[in-house]
């Protein structure tokens, strides 16, 4: 082993250059655990204003990036955040979330609600919110276990337009009452 | 030091006695054990912080077959990212800052050692501390800052601290510079020194500013706080920061940039700008300049700058040290700031390589995130994100991306908790 100071910058010089010549571009998994600070380990949050991505249907990660990176989904972070990847990257990202477990949480949520909730959803939005809530028919997202709050405040970005709801969304809410909605989102909450 | 983490232990409720002698079985035993162990492959994580503890947690991941002993002198960590929450009054004590490693050491099999690293042989591959010597493979450091004391006229490591506190490593400090606004006179003066960039949490100091000035504008509201930046301006999202204090501090705050303190004066209580112009407070904040933590110093990574550890900017390891890699505040990791999320994203980074390395695969490129955000005011908060790559062997942002927020903001506010939340979580299970 080289031993000397000039040995040492020399060794480390030679090592810098390799390591970045050799290295694989970021995979998968690599650009995917640097959302976990935010999103939680895999995908799966403990931060009730955080939506889990554990589970969630590639299409619909997809379609949420593009239109963050594009602007025309509102945010306060995550347009900033989906402006540094690629289409290609954001796919490698849907991929390898939508591989992780739905992550299943144990929130406090009021039982006359829940049961309303799955009254409501059969006739309403089962026809996209597949399995209940646990899967999405194309793009539509899974919204099995996620936290009510996360939920609470996408509906209200949807109510006061500051998130488009696609058409068959729009034309199931509009009858709803608000207490009808908010049942819909304790149950899907309640879903393990 | 020792009286410190007494003082702490009893207002976190644990029996100062007890807990320290549990700590030292402990430590005798963790080290008896990772020591007996030989013959697999092993790495040593030395720093249980926001970087330390996610390095541990993603090696043993990646590859269950390595063993990681991680090290770590506190068997709770303090939060700095919501500290000033607690100084601002927006907190009622530390607890939602303050986690433990024993969920994180018993769900992924990490050897946790309650001890201070006295000693790193490069050459020889040990890692020395009260109770023994460890052999490692690979060793990260995750050190976190020291202070460049010497370079503050009169400023005492052991006793300044107690009178002036920097609060800038969460925990005893924090709850001494609370204690002293409450105890301020209505009509006093809080003085904050900002040291020379780069220091640990860039929006750190201007966010204390915010959290301080809530205080005094609801309390104490004859008082003032005089900022002496040595930054030619706010160092981290500026036209934010003077947005939200024009909104809501306007007679409170009087910023002063290109205030460079040298000096201070723990019998005067007050600090001296270039050495002349001498500046009292009833209550002050000296934040001093910064280093890599000890550790860097003890194990020689730190560079040319005398300050910060040069690493790689794809595997983290050390410019200076073969087989030892740096992360978090104490490595110069590019555009990367000193954030706690940095820390946690560099992290990763440097297990996903280290496992490489170790299992003689290819290496894998850097993709980072920071996100940081900073309360204004009680219900209002403002966010710097960035994503980064690397581009000719150097760690930069990603053209086009990232960036301030618009404007102050209500739901960045109600995001920020749970972005304590998810990292808090990632780190302690």
């Amino acid at each position: 082993m080289i031993k000397t100071r000039k040995g040492w910058a020399l060794a480390a010089g030679i090592l810098a250059v390799s390591t970045t010549a050799l290295a694989a571009p970021p995979s998968a998994e690599m650009l995917s655990n640097a959302c976990a600070g935010c999103h939680g380990t895999n995908g799966g949050s403990a931060g009730l204003t955080m939506p889990s991505l554990a589970g969630q249907s590639k299409e619909a990660i997809v379609d949420a990036m593009k239109k963050y990176k594009s602007g025309e989904r509102k945010s306060t972070i995550m347009g900033r955040l989906a402006k540094g990847y690629s289409d290609a990257q954001i796919v490698a990202m849907g991929e390898f979330f939508s591989k992780k477990k739905i992550h299943a949480t144990n929130q406090t949520l009021d039982p006359v609600k829940v049961a309303k909730g799955a009254s409501l959803q059969e006739a309403n939005c089962s026809r996209c919110h597949l399995e209940e809530g646990r899967e999405g028919k194309d793009d539509t997202p899974a919204m099995a276990s996620q936290w009510l709050p996360y939920l609470q405040i996408q509906m209200n970005q949807y109510l006061t337009d500051q998130r488009k709801m696609p058409e068959k969304m729009a034309e199931k809410v509009k009858p709803l009452s608000k207490a009808d909605l908010d049942a819909l989102l304790h149950y899907y909450a309640s879903v393990k | 030091m020792t009286l410190d983490r007494r003082d702490f232990l009893k207002l976190m409720g644990a029996g100062a006695g007890v807990s320290l002698a549990g700590c030292a079985t402990q430590q005798t035993a963790a080290v008896g054990e990772a020591m007996s162990k030989s013959g697999g492959r092993r790495v040593v994580v030395v720093g249980g912080g926001y970087g330390g503890t996610v390095a541990a947690k993603y090696i043993r991941m990646l590859d269950s077959s390595i063993e990681v002993v991680l090290i770590e002198p506190n068997k709770q960590f303090v939060s700095c990212p919501f500290s000033n929450l607690y100084i601002g009054g927006l907190l009622k004590d530390l607890s939602s800052l303050t986690i433990g490693y024993d969920k994180l050491a018993a769900n992924h099999g990490i050897k946790m050692v309650h001890d201070t690293v006295t000693a790193v042989d490069p050459v020889k591959k040990t890692v020395t501390v009260s109770t023994g010597t460890i052999d490692y493979d690979r060793l990260v450091v995750s050190p976190g800052v020291d202070f460049r004391a010497e370079e503050l006229e009169g400023y005492n490591l052991a006793t300044t601290p107690e009178i002036m506190p920097h609060a800038w490593k969460a925990g005893p400090q924090t709850l001494l510079l609370r204690k002293q606004l409450e105890a301020m006179p209505n009509g006093g003066t809080v003085v904050l020194t900002v040291p020379v960039s780069p220091f640990r949490c860039p929006p750190g100091p201007y966010e204390r500013t915010s959290m301080i000035a809530m205080y005094l504008k609801e309390h104490k509201p004859k008082s003032k706080i005089v900022v002496l930046d040595a930054n030619p301006d706010i160092a981290s999202k500026p036209g934010l920061f003077r947005k939200g204090w024009a909104k809501h501090y306007a007679s409170i705050i009087d910023y002063r940039k290109a205030q460079k303190v040298t000096a201070v004066n723990e019998k005067n209580r007050s600090v001296f700008v270039e050495g002349i112009e001498e500046i009292k407070g009833d209550v002050v904040n000296v934040i001093p300049p910064q280093r890599a933590g000890k550790i860097a110093q003890v194990a020689g990574l730190i560079g040319p700058d005398k300050a910060w550890c040069p690493v790689d900017a794809t595997t983290f390891e050390s410019k200076l040290h073969k087989n030892i890699h740096v992360i978090g505040d104490a490595c110069i990791a590019g555009a990367m700031p000193k954030s706690g999320y940095s820390a946690n994203s560099e992290a990763k980074v440097c297990a996903t390589n280290v496992v490489a390395m170790m299992n003689g695969k290819e290496t894998t490129e850097l993709s980072g995130i920071n996100t940081c955000f900073s309360y204004i005011s009680a219900k209002e908060a403002i966010s710097v994100a960035g994503v980064y790559t690397v581009k000719g062997g150097a760690i930069i942002a990603v053209p086009n991306s990232g960036g301030v927020s618009p404007d102050l903001s209500e739901l960045e506010a109600i995001y920020a908790e749970s972005w304590l939340k998810n990292i808090l979580t990632e780190m302690s299970t």
